[in-house]
Formats: C-alpha cells, sequence, structure tokens
C-alpha cells in the first residue's frame, strides 16, 4: 500500500517536472529575443536533470544520478558559452 | 512505469512529499517564465526550481538511498553543490548580456545603471 503511494507520488512529480519542461521549451521556441531562448533552455536543461533524479529514485540505478551530474555540469558550460556569445558576439577569444 | 523503492512507512511519507513539493515549486517557477511580461521579470522565475525545487528533491533523494542503503549519497551532494554555484552565475551573466543588448540598441524598459546615479536609464 506505502509502495503503491509512493509509486503513484512519484509518477506524478515526474508530470509536474514534465509539464515544467513543457513550459521551458515554449519559451525556448516562442521567447521574443535571443536572451529569453537562452534562460528557457537553462531551465529546460536544469529540469531535466531533475526528472532524471526522480527516476533514479525510482528506479534504484546510479546511471541516473551520473546522467545528472553530467548534465549539471555540461547544461553551466552551455549557457555560459551562449551568454557570452550575447555579450561579445564570440565565444572564445 | 509504476514503480517504487521498498521502503519503510515514516520514510516512504518523507520522501513523497520532498519530491512531490519539489516538482510542485518548479512546476511553478517554470509557469513564472510563461506568464511574466519582460525579460528581466522572467530571469527571476526559474531560480525557483534551480534553489527550493533542487534541494528538495535532492533531499528525497538522499533520504531514500540512505534508508536503503544501497549506494553513497556523494551524488546528490556532488549536484547540489555544482547547481547551487553555477546558477548564479550563469543568471548574472546572462542578465548582463541582456542588459547590455538593451542599452546598445536603445530599447525600453530597460533597468536604470546603479553606478551613474540617476534613476532614469541611459538614452
Amino acid at each position: 500500500m506505502t509502495m503503491l503511494l509512493l509509486a503513484l507520488t512519484i509518477t506524478a512529480s515526474q508530470i509536474l517536472l514534465g509539464l515544467a519542461m513543457g513550459c521551458a521549451v515554449f519559451r525556448m521556441l516562442r521567447g521574443p529575443r535571443a536572451q529569453d531562448r537562452i534562460l528557457g533552455l537553462d531551465a529546460l536543461y536544469l529540469t531535466a536533470m531533475l526528472l532524471l533524479v526522480t527516476y533514479g529514485i525510482q528506479t534504484g540505478r546510479t546511471l541516473y544520478f551520473e546522467a545528472a551530474l553530467v548534465i549539471g555540469l555540461l547544461g553551466f558550460t552551455g549557457t555560459v558559452a551562449l551568454g557570452r556569445f550575447l555579450m561579445r558576439g564570440e565565444v572564445i577569444e | 512505469m509504476i514503480q517504487a523503492p521498498d521502503l519503510p512507512t515514516w520514510a516512504a511519507i518523507v520522501v513523497g512529499l520532498l519530491v512531490f513539493g519539489g516538482a510542485a515549486i518548479t512546476l511553478l517557477g517554470a509557469a513564472g517564465l510563461l506568464r511574466l511580461h519582460s525579460f528581466y521579470e522572467r530571469v527571476h522565475a526559474p531560480t525557483l526550481g534551480a534553489t527550493s525545487g533542487m534541494a528538495a528533491i535532492l533531499a528525497g533523494s538522499a533520504l531514500c538511498f540512505s534508508v536503503l542503503q544501497t549506494r553513497p549519497v556523494i551524488h546528490e551532494i556532488l549536484i547540489a553543490l555544482f547547481v547551487t554555484l553555477t546558477t548564479p552565475v550563469t543568471l548574472m551573466l546572462l542578465a548582463r548580456a541582456a542588459i547590455y543588448r538593451d542599452r546598445s540598441e536603445a530599447n525600453a524598459g530597460v533597468p536604470p545603471d546603479p553606478e551613474s546615479g540617476d534613476s532614469q536609464p541611459e538614452r
């Protein structure tokens, strides 16, 4: 009984996180200017990382947590590179 | 994909509350991304998911695997550390770039420059 309730709660949280990713994708595709799109991308990868963590709780596999760690590292690099591109017009000087 | 770890009742309740609460807070932040009107308002919204939502979900995960004792919780600590360190840096950089673009194009609705002293935006 407890397991079923916990499973339903985790699935509901995954649905909520999926809706949050949908909002971020909308802002990434529609956002009036480039900075809005980058902000949407940033929110998208953060939410995807949280979704992977909930999958890790559900299945108990370490693989999901390592994927979340890699997303956390590489997403930061991506957003910083795009922000620098907006500021200077080039990524590496 | 209905599946859950085999936890005792108290841990299951706490983990469920933490994970669901974190997901709900993240969805609130993303809804703010959808609904707010200018970029300078929107840049605040996803930080709700990056701080409270991230902390709640990772705390639930750390508690779950501490009770199960199947693996050390080092991944959660590292993820929390990275996200807490990098989110302010990225969003400050992005907001600076947006201010630079808006000022160079003389758009309306740019925040005033606190270093110049006056309350009117430049140009």
